[in-house]
């Protein structure tokens, strides 16, 4: 039941946000102190989300194979691979290491 | 990663060729598309439903954000900070469509429609076009070709990921966090934005040990407001 209240409210927020970008007059938004706000905050939401993803299980902090498969993101976007190698290249990886049994 | 080309809205620039806007519409869509399969293997493999991996990508449809919410719910977040975090990392589509809607001047009709495709790459896409027809044409051909790939490889990923059992086994746990990091790298131009990531990432793992899970995330997003704060001060 959790799971479907997180969903609708996901669901419902999201939409809500695409619309009023479309609906509201353009200048609301347009100030820029709230401009540079929505241009860092995803910056901060996805910096704490790869960090927490990457290096916790649970409320541990933990290092195992995901940050070896991470740091293979990590180079694959250096040398500017497509999106989807990125992502397969850290699962290959992450793999790969467990299975040498890291 | 969003380029404007100076030319737009000038009548004197002739529009581009259709066959030329809907092969890079084409070319995001899918590559992007694809990627719906990381996400039905992730939602999967974090206890989430096949039903509701599909319905996260029929009814939200913004990656990030349903990356979010179910790592949220993987780790024992509450439905309600799993849920902000999500919205949090959605509120930029609001600063997409407001710049859409002045280029792509949708009917009233029309826009609770087009609402749903406004994302990061159709964004993209459009904002990249001359003039009004090739971006309304690459909003509209992004839009359907990644919401109808992105859904079919959710239902797949998501049926994938069940049938083969252990996902972490198959190092699938990794793919979320790569996804995270593909998109944020290229948001980090300036020592703003580099500042901001850092400060993040130290409130996001230092808060997790000590609080429930989800609140660490919210505080991190703190430190947007933060790094804006400070550098204001320092001028």
């Amino acid at each position: 039941m959790n799971v479907w209240i997180a969903i609708g409210l996901t669901v419902l927020g999201c939409y809500a946000v695409k619309l009023a970008g479309l609906l509201v007059p353009a200048g609301a938004l347009e100030r820029p102190l709230v401009r540079r706000l929505a241009a860092l905050l995803p910056v901060a939401l996805l910096a704490a989300l790869t960090a927490q993803q990457t290096f916790s299980t649970g409320s541990a902090l933990v290092v195992d194979a995901r940050a070896a498969g991470l740091a293979a993101a990590g180079l694959a976007l250096l040398l500017r691979a497509p999106f989807l190698l990125v992502v397969a290249a850290a699962v290959a990886v992450t793999a790969g290491v467990r299975a040498l049994g890291g | 990663m969003i380029t404007e080309p100076e030319a737009r809205g000038n009548p004197a620039v002739p529009g581009r060729p259709r066959a030329a806007v809907i092969r890079d519409a084409l070319g995001v869509g899918v590559a992007v598309g694809l990627s719906g399969f990381a996400f039905g293997v992730t939602a999967a493999g974090a206890g989430v439903s096949v039903l509701q991996a599909c319905v996260l990508s029929l009814l939200v449809f913004t990656g990030a954000s349903q990356f979010a919410l179910v790592g949220a719910l993987a780790a024992g977040g509450n439905p309600f900070t799993a849920a902000a975090g999500a919205f949090f990392l959605g509120t930029r589509n609001a600063f997409y469509g407001l710049r859409l809607s002045q280029l792509l001047a949708l009917p009233r009709a029309v826009r609770p429609l087009a609402a749903h495709w406004v994302i990061d790459e159709t964004t993209a896409v459009a904002l990249a076009q001359p003039d009004r027809k090739s971006a309304r044409l690459g909003f509209t051909v992004t839009g359907l070709s990644l919401y109808l790939l992105w859904n079919l490889t959710t239902l797949l990923g998501a049926l994938g990921a069940e049938a083969i059992g252990d996902t972490a086994a198959w190092g699938l746990d990794a793919a979320g966090p790569a996804v995270f990091l593909a998109l944020l790298a290229p948001m980090l131009k300036t020592g703003t934005e580099r500042a901001v990531a850092a400060l993040a990432l130290v409130l996001g793992l230092g808060f997790l040990p000590v609080l429930p899970a989800g609140v660490p995330v919210l505080i991190a997003a703190l430190a947007a407001p933060a790094v804006l704060w400070m550098k204001g001060r320092r001028s």
